[in-house]
């Protein structure tokens, strides 16, 4: 038996002595009726066996705000594309409809703009991020059990592992950063923390810097609703912390499934295409 | 970041040579075989210990796992049909394969070392045989080695491999789909351990079992109950996996798998081969609360002239999983290519 696995066992059992205590201090009644004032009965939402509102399946925005978080008119795709490639019209998804860049970052928010044909990462099939993964026009996959939970992707086929237990410092920066998750009565809170700077927040060039700090709230509403919030905080971009919400979606079709999306194969010509031998040379 | 082109086509070409030539040796191999003997020891343990059940009644598989270890996928060929070590000769062959795995090693020439240069820090192999110590991951056939192909398998293996040989990178479509960061050797079906991110983590939500494999963040999520497959025409790299519980044994079988001249299912690099009628069937089994053995059967008449089984026992592990954002830092493929571009232009320079 090797060392780590004498740590793990060590672990484990400290693991489970603690998981009942931390169980039973996940739910005051108090912040559960703050977190879901308007909710209606307890009934109405599934549960799992440790009472905690099961959330597993797959769920869907249904809005624009991939396109652009803030209201926005229709806009000109590139021509030879027809109407295939245009900015559909949409309501925002911010508090108060604007978010509040610092001066700088106001200015580059307008270059993004400028450059999103070309710039924006998920041109490429990089990692969205959080929270732009949650209101792409895709799928996700929320696997919960009573020990465990992941949200899967359907786009780029990102994962994200949260992390119920003990919150942990984001141990490196990566694309879909650390999530730290917890219950306050029925709504999951995840503090998402060490994203790093190269995902945007929409098409429009909406971004952020690696010291972004997300809050998202999942209140379920019934089986088939979800209230998600999420505020952002970077006080390299932002003049203050701005919300989002919205409305998710579960898919209610029979068969709903999240199918295998690997993108990059779609981005391959578009990032390798001038590398590319060239006939009779 | 990812590896160098020159190197990692450098490190292709051997593998993919050694494979050749292993393929090409492989010979039907005498009698005499441990396998019964210790199968039924490891009949007998699992009997003698059940995992837990989930709330919603499935054992509980759940955790993180860890595949990485030292066995190798095929058998020494000169081993025949041993197929355990005994104790003894595990920590010897742990000895020398961990010297001969070392790539921080400059003993051996200027070519070597440069073969080296993707170094020892990028690995995550274990450093011991698998618990199980087989002498191999392929244990049927009984002799550890792929079977044969079917000749028009090997007709187009051959035609395919002669075509890379004299156009190895013109575009990212001729090299294997883990350069692409497509598909990887672990992420499967079947779960085969490489290099480095050998960790799986099972989560069992009521109705279904979710593998969320660390390389190339794969979570596949297998229904347990009634499904409709996808049509026959719709294939994905990771296929359309099904499961079902056969006692303590979570069952998954895999339709419907996409493939190119590229797909190395079998083996790490490119030495496998599958096609539109490959159908894997996975075995978990929970034995002890510290070890799952996998068990994967493929089956592709059409190119391998009889099933092959792997095991691998995969070790429970506190290890976190860590995010591998391969596509997006592939600096690897862009050098493959820009390095072909390159040898390309010198050559014709010196016509």
């Amino acid at each position: 038996m090797t060392r780590r696995k004498l740590a793990w066992m060590a672990a484990a059992a400290a693991g489970i002595a603690l998981l009942p205590a931390a169980a039973f201090a996940q739910a005051p009644a108090s912040s559960q009726a703050k977190s879901a004032p308007a909710a209606p009965a307890r009934a109405a939402i599934p549960r799992l066996t440790d009472g905690k509102p099961n959330l597993n399946g797959i769920w869907q925005a249904m809005n624009t705000a991939n396109w652009d978080l803030v209201t926005h008119g229709p806009s000109q795709g590139p021509a030879a594309f027809g109407t295939f490639l245009t900015t559909p019209p949409g309501l925002g998804v911010v508090e108060g409809d604007a978010i509040p860049y610092l001066p700088d970052a106001a200015i580059k928010k307008k270059e993004n703009y400028a450059n999103r044909w070309i710039a924006d990462p998920e041109l490429k099939c990089y990692l969205p991020g959080v929270p732009r993964a949650t209101y792409m026009p895709y799928p996700f996959e929320i696997v919960q059990s009573t020990s465990a939970m992941l949200i899967a992707y359907e786009y780029a086929e990102a994962v994200r592992t949260i992390n119920m237990g003990k919150p942990k410092e984001a141990p490196v920066d990566s694309w879909m950063g650390w999530s730290n998750g917890h219950w306050e009565g029925d709504t999951l809170v995840i503090d998402v923390t060490g994203m790093n700077d190269m995902s945007w927040l929409d098409r429009a060039g909406d971004f952020h810097s690696d010291a972004l700090h997300v809050v998202e709230r999942y209140t379920p509403v019934n089986a088939a609703l979800l209230n998600y919030e999420a505020t952002l905080d970077d006080i390299s971009v932002y003049s203050k912390p701005w919300k989002i919400s919205m409305p998710l979606y579960r898919h209610m079709e029979k068969n709903a499934r999240r199918m295998e999306f690997k993108c990059a194969e779609f981005a391959e010509e578009l990032l390798y295409g001038p590398l590319r031998r060239k006939p009779n040379k | 970041m990812r590896r160098g082109g020159y190197i990692l086509l450098t490190l292709i070409a051997i593998a993919v040579l050694a494979a050749v030539q292993s393929l090409a040796q492989a010979s039907q191999a005498p009698s005499e075989s441990a396998t019964p003997q210790a199968n039924a020891k490891t009949a007998a343990a699992v009997k003698n210990w059940t995992p837990a059940r989930t709330p919603d009644g499935q054992p509980d598989l759940q955790g993180v796992w860890d595949t990485a270890s030292l066995t190798p996928l095929e058998r020494p060929k000169e081993l025949g049909m041993k197929a355990f070590y005994t104790p003894e000769e595990a920590a010897a062959f742990e000895k020398s394969r961990k010297q001969e795995n070392n790539r921080d090693r400059r003993d051996g020439g200027a070519q070597t070392d440069v073969a080296r240069a993707y170094n020892e820090g990028w690995f995550d192999r274990g450093s011991k045989l698998g618990r199980n110590l087989r002498t191999s991951r392929v244990i049927d056939p009984p002799d550890g080695r792929f079977p044969p192909f079917t000749p028009e398998a090997q007709k187009h293996y051959d035609a395919v491999h002669a075509y890379l040989e004299a156009n190895p990178a013109n575009g990212p479509e001729d090299r294997p789909l883990f350069e692409r960061c497509l598909v990887f050797s672990q992420t499967g079906p079947p779960l085969i351990p490489g290099n480095y991110n050998n960790l799986y983590q099972i989560v069992q939500t009521p109705g279904s079992v979710t593998i969320f494999s660390e390389m190339g963040h794969q979570a596949r999520t297998v229904p347990l109950d009634e499904h409709a497959k996808l049509p026959q025409n719709v294939t994905q790299w990771m296929g359309d996996s099904y499961g079902h519980w056969d006692g303590n044994t979570l069952v998954i079988e895999t339709t419907n798998v996409r493939y190119n001249d590229m797909s190395h299912f079998g083996t790490q690099y490119d030495t496998g081969m599958s096609d539109r009628n490959m159908k894997v069937v996975e075995r978990f089994t929970r034995t002890a609360p510290d070890l799952l053995i996998y068990r994967a059967t493929v089956t592709d008449p059409t190119v391998y002239t009889k099933p092959w089984t792997i095991e691998i026992p995969m070790d429970k592990t506190e290890s976190a999983i860590f995010e591998y954002a391969c596509h997006e830092g592939n600096y690897g493929i862009v050098g493959i290519l820009a390095g072909e571009r390159a040898r390309e232009k010198k050559l014709a320079e010196h016509r």
